[in-house]
């Protein structure tokens, strides 16, 4: 069953230098568990591939249900450096979002998150 | 017996937010502590090039007119004031303040503290020639590649000396590089009598301090979840932490203010410009995020709880800006039909001429805002019928005149490029100087704060 990112997470992100950080948080504590087995860095690299030039790194909040990732190299330098618009990464977030899920029927049904409208 | 509680408001979280957000807290309700954050990474360059044009200068002059929107509140109820406006000058903010108070028939009444020794600049010399190499703790690079064109060179520094010019009953307390968080947590740690080993307390105040330093931002400014159903943004309450001695505490805000705290608001606020969460360095503590505790506790309130810390590092960070080349940036905006295909054009032609002029940048960034100026190749081609894409080009180089020569290719376009272009109303690009940011790390025992109390 196809998953959206969008309608079980919300999502913040912000700037070190170079690297943009983006906090994936679940809509409901009990759709963390899925969202922790889905969206592993290797997912979240190749979901932002030609996006970033570096590594992405994960780190794990069950206690917020939240994930944290490290994107290197998103920022056209960074800071002052950067020529982009969004050179802070301050809408990485949604961009995480668009992230579509590939989720076993039954672990989505157990899970009860919400299916990806279809497009007709 | 119920526990007493310390109340810190966010009243700004950068230099630039709301000018009314100061007054409001100290006026809307009960606080008693105003915590105004200035200092990003880049404002501690732009306000040593102020002081070096004028000796008086280099300080968050916004300051002024908040401490004069709140001075009833520090008169008559006691608020105190915690900022980190001093900048590269917390003297000359402090004589500001003084003069404004001296100004407002207050002359003598407000004990100010300051808190200076986190300037580096003047000593980096001395601190290279002791071997405190500065290298970049980031990339690695060693610090010889920078030193000639650095601009501003400051620790950041901790809750030690805000708590001391607390003690020495100081009323505002004005800081120059002080970490956002410290600004939160010295209050705490002055009013409840924290020692400095006491981590779980420390690290509590510590992400107290995280969740507010950016204002409205966890109290349903820039809140994605449920954001159409955030009421009433126009008149948002700015948080404030109610803590106890306990490390625990309450994130509210003032009653008959917009927004909204929840758990989601606060979650937002928490993952924010975060690293390792189980390690939030600060001059104090290390602070363990996996640790924090939140539940919703009433309408627009949550309670933090659980927090663990640790015993901090031996070095402080240094935030050190240097001069790195220039740059600029400029758009133009064209039209359906086509419009995607018309700026994509426009930016080949573009490119051309600035090649056959031979000029050098370090990068050329085109983006097309409207497509994919914010998610890039996430993004799907729009098709022919986008009302409107916004070509955006930006160079940077270390050649200043070639920078200076691309603001003039923009304009021609209107009348030798694509078709049905327009948007150039803001005239040339400026040319900007680029102050780029080099993170360090050093001793800590190499750095003394000072604070004076003056009146």
């Amino acid at each position: 069953m196809k998953v959206r990112l969008l309608d079980i997470a919300h999502a913040r992100s912000g700037d070190k230098g170079d690297t943009a950080n983006v906090g994936l948080i679940a809509l409901r504590p009990e759709w963390y568990p899925l969202i922790e087995r889905c969206v592993t860095a290797d997912v979240v690299a190749a979901h932002f591939a030609g996006v970033i030039t570096g590594p992405v790194a994960r780190f794990e909040l069950p206690n917020l249900g939240a994930l944290n990732f490290l994107l290197r190299g998103a920022l056209d330098g960074g800071g002052t450096l950067s020529l982009k618009t969004d050179a802070q990464g301050k809408v990485f977030s949604t961009a995480l979002l668009r992230l579509v899920l590939d989720v076993p029927d039954d672990e989505a049904r157990a899970a009860g998150v919400p299916a990806a409208p279809t497009i007709p | 017996m119920t526990r007493r509680v310390v109340r810190v408001a966010s009243g700004q979280g950068f230099w630039g937010d709301w000018l009314e957000a100061p007054r409001r807290q100290a006026e809307g309700g009960p606080i008693d502590y105003l915590m105004l954050d200035y200092l990003a990474e880049v404002t501690m360059s732009i306000l040593q090039k102020q002081k070096e044009r004028d000796p008086a200068m280099g300080y968050a002059r916004d300051f002024v007119g908040a401490i004069e929107s709140v001075l009833p509140a520090v008169l008559e109820r006691g608020v105190k004031v915690v900022a980190n406006a001093g900048g590269v000058n917390p003297g000359a903010c402090a004589d500001a303040v003084l003069a404004l108070t001296a100004s407002r028939g207050a002359a003598g009444r407000v004990k100010l503290g300051v808190v200076t020794g986190d300037d580096l600049l003047p000593r980096l010399d001395e601190l290279l020639a002791a071997g405190h190499e500065l290298r970049n703790m980031d990339t690695r690079e060693g610090f010889d590649t920078v030193r000639q064109r650095v601009v501003s060179a400051n620790a950041y520094l901790g809750s030690g000396p805000i708590v001391e010019a607390l003690a020495g009953g100081a009323q505002v307390v004005i800081t120059g590089r002080s970490t956002d968080t410290a600004l939160t947590m010295a209050p705490l740690r002055h009013e409840f009598g924290w020692r400095a080993d006491a981590w779980d307390q420390l690290a509590a105040g510590i992400v107290a301090g995280h969740i507010i330093e950016c204002g409205a931002q966890c109290s349903g400014g820039n809140c994605l979840a449920d954001w159409r159903t955030i009421p009433d943004l126009a008149n948002v309450g700015y948080p404030i932490v109610e803590a106890t001695d306990d490390g625990t505490f309450g994130i509210i805000k003032h009653p008959n203010t917009g927004g909204r705290i929840s758990v989601a608001s606060v979650t937002e606020q928490l993952v924010y410009e975060m690293g390792d969460p189980r390690s939030y360095i600060t001059p104090d503590v290390i602070a363990d995020f996996t640790t924090i505790r939140l539940a919703q506790d009433g309408e627009n309130r949550v309670r933090v709880f659980g927090i663990r810390g640790a015993p901090p590092t031996d070095s402080l960070k240094v935030s050190i800006a240097y001069r790195d080349g220039w740059k600029a940036v400029g758009s133009l905006v064209y039209a359906w039909p086509d419009a995607m295909e018309k700026a994509q054009l426009a930016d080949r032609v573009l490119r051309e001429r600035l090649e056959r002029l031979g000029l050098r940048f370090d990068h050329i960034l085109t983006e097309f805002v409207g497509v994919s100026a914010t998610h890039g190749p996430l993004v799907k081609d729009p098709g022919r019928d986008a009302p409107e894409v916004q070509l955006r080009i930006g160079v940077r180089g270390h050649d200043r005149a070639a920078v200076e020569r691309f603001t003039r290719e923009l304009a021609p376009l209107i009348l030798n490029g694509p078709p049905t272009v327009t948007g150039f109303a803001s005239g040339r690009p400026k040319v900007e100087e680029i102050v780029a940011y080099w993170p360090a790390l050093i001793d800590k025992r190499v750095v003394t704060p000072r604070v004076e109390i003056r009146s």
